[in-house]
């Protein structure tokens, strides 16, 4: 009974912020302006704009998460054999950017991007050619990448730090190399953290529509700018819901890997 | 229709907004009756603040003043009615789509002595959303224009119409405006079409134009247009009147070695108004009344033009200012130079999802 009243505040909680917010969103999603059942938001999906834009967001947030492995699978190695100490001030010093607003650090990436910005002015400073960097579509997959890659290493870390050293030694023993010590012993031991944290990149570089405004310049659509764009501007809160919809199946995708995959919630960041 | 607006802001709006409508419920609205609160809904910075507390000091009416970004943003809460405001300060094509729709109420002007301060220019101005001037004041006005950078452009090449934003010199160095109205009616202009059109075929004109400009173009921009210029980050930029004097004081401050002109393209522009309205369901109209006679008065009027530094349409707060800044062609124009333009229309629901779609095909281009 006393754990049913504990619970009072986070099931109030669920409700409000997070069951009724989302009934609101199918709701909107599966109706029109005049309140009456369709599917047409839905399926919206498949105009040439909408498809575009998804299939755009879908490549640049594959390519971001690929990115953000490649960077931070060495990584959370190099970290592991630094041991506890050394290690987890380094995975501090990693995050601590992260204290400070998202917006405010892509804010500064568009500085150091601009035509007359930090970067073009070293460039010009050492007679090279300036370089059109700000917004490409290089730009956005850099401003995902940056913001997002402390939320790969970090459950890679945690799984790489809870695999036991006599695992490695043993395998040593039994005659097994570096490479295959990585490959057949690290690697399929750290899947739940790789898998946690492709989750943990891909879904918000799937949904982001501010990376794209700042350092794309607005001049190239993700299906994030389209449903920010039906609330703010088109007042078009049904086809912005149902858009949001058709993203829900890939969250729901991902969850589900990362339910089959991580089923001890190891590989959790936080 | 204050542009300074950040689209950063939008994403704590949106949460904002979440928030707001689920909470709709349990805020408190206003006791009906009690003479001492007015709840006021106006864009972000768009008020000197000390004006607030000295209309508390001299009524002894509590101001409950809340902000609004888009006016796409403010019309659900409106509409909505969970928050009741009694003063809401949107820009003419909403005003339009509120009068259309019953939401606003007719303000009663003897409670509005001040009104006979506001240039009767203006008042013809506002005929074209609320044609009997019965639920608007105005409270602020400009036009959007060509700001070109002197050491950029070279002076035979000047933009002077809207079709100089399709010269390939200009190439990776012009900033539009990132919104649907904006972006149109800079394509729309430069055809010779109006700015309201609802015909098919001229739209689709604009879209196609729009999308042969967009290799050109750097960036779509709204509040950063200012600060681009600013930094010399592009030649050309489409902007806000209401921007000029911060720019020109700015630009002076930092002491750059170029200039930034604004132009009024000949084909004409958007001529846009900012007004005071008093939704239906107001529950404190005579307040909301008082409040707006407050803002009208000239020295309060020039009070507010000293911060927001977007033009005013008080005759009595013009008189006030010194006679550089009246002669100041860049914030308050010739009429002359405005003849061809005109103010937004609401063009109803159909039609601005076709400009919807159409903007969407352009940007994914």
């Amino acid at each position: 009974m006393s754990k049913k009243i504990l619970s009072g505040p986070y099931i109030m909680w669920m409700i409000g912020f997070i069951l009724i917010p989302l009934a609101l969103i199918v709701y909107y999603g599966l109706t029109d302006r005049s309140g009456a059942f369709t599917l047409a938001n839905v399926l919206s999906v498949t105009s040439p704009e909408h498809a575009k834009a998804l299939w755009l967001s879908l490549g640049l947030s594959f390519i971001s998460t690929v990115l953000c492995l490649i960077l931070a699978y060495p990584l959370a190695m190099v970290l592991r054999s630094r041991g506890m100490g050394q290690g987890s001030f380094i995975v501090f010093i990693f995050i601590l950017p992260m204290w400070m607003n998202f917006l405010l650090r892509t804010l500064a990436w568009q500085t150091l991007l601009e035509k007359n910005g930090v970067i073009n002015g070293i460039l010009t400073a050492l007679h090279l050619p300036n370089q059109n960097l700000i917004n490409t579509s290089g730009a956005i997959i850099l401003g995902m990448v940056y913001n997002f890659l402390p939320f790969m290493v970090l459950p890679i870390y945690n799984v790489l730090m809870k695999i036991d050293d006599n695992v490695i030694s043993a395998a040593r023993d039994l005659g097994a190399n570096s490479v295959q010590v990585l490959f057949r012993i690290l690697f399929p031991l750290s899947i739940p953290g790789i898998v946690s944290g492709i989750t943990m990149v891909f879904v918000p570089a799937l949904t982001t529509f501010v990376i794209s405004n700042l350092l794309g310049g607005s001049k190239i659509l993700l299906i994030g700018n389209v449903i920010e764009q039906e609330f703010t501007k088109g007042s078009n809160w049904n086809l912005g819901s149902g858009l949001s919809l058709v993203l829900m199946i890939f969250i729901l995708i991902s969850m589900a890997l990362i339910a089959k995959y991580d089923k001890n919630g190891e590989g959790t960041a936080f | 229709m204050k542009k300074t607006l950040s689209k950063i802001m939008t994403v704590g709006s949106l949460c904002a907004l979440t928030l707001s409508l689920l909470s709709g419920c349990g805020k408190s609205a206003p006791k009906s009756g009690s003479a001492g609160e007015v709840y006021v809904y106006n864009w972000g910075e768009y008020i000197d603040e000390s004006v607030i507390q000295e209309f508390e000091k001299e009524t002894g009416i509590k101001v409950v003043y809340d902000m609004f970004e888009t006016n796409e943003e403010m019309y659900p809460v409106i509409e909505a009615g969970g928050v009741k405001y009694d003063a809401v300060c949107p820009s003419d094509y909403m005003i339009q789509k509120m009068i259309e729709n019953n939401l606003l109420a007719e303000i009663n002007f003897d409670n509005v002595p001040n009104i006979k301060e506001i240039d009767p220019r203006y008042q013809e101005m506002s005929k074209s959303f609320d044609p009997e001037n019965k639920y608007s004041v105005p409270y602020c006005w400009g036009t959007v224009g060509i700001l070109y950078n002197t050491s950029m452009v070279d002076p035979k090449d000047v933009p002077t119409k809207w079709s100089d934003l399709w010269d390939v010199k200009f190439k990776d160095n012009i900033l539009m405006q990132d919104s649907v109205r904006d972006a149109f009616m800079v394509a729309l202009k430069s055809l010779g079409y109006s700015s309201n059109t609802t015909n098919e075929e001229e739209i689709k004109e604009a879209k196609e134009l729009l999308i042969k400009q967009k290799p050109l173009v750097q960036a779509y921009v709204i509040d950063q247009v200012r600060d681009k210029m600013i930094g010399g980050e592009a030649a050309v930029g489409v902007i806000y009147s209401g921007e000029m004097l911060y720019i020109q004081n700015e630009v002076k401050d930092l002491g750059l070695d170029y200039s930034l002109e604004y132009v009024i393209p000949e084909e004409g522009t958007n001529l846009w108004l900012d007004s005071w309205v008093i939704p239906a369901n107001a529950p404190n109209k005579e307040n909301a009344e008082k409040w707006i006679d407050f803002l009208c008065r000239p020295d309060i009027a020039k009070k507010n033009f000293d911060y927001i530094t977007y033009p005013t349409p008080n005759k009595g707060a013009f008189d006030l200012l010194d006679p550089e800044l009246q002669n100041n062609k860049a914030v308050f124009p010739d009429v002359d130079s405005l003849k061809n333009s005109e103010v937004y229309k609401y063009l109803g629901d159909e039609v601005d999802s076709r400009y919807n779609e159409a903007w969407k095909e352009v940007k994914s281009n």
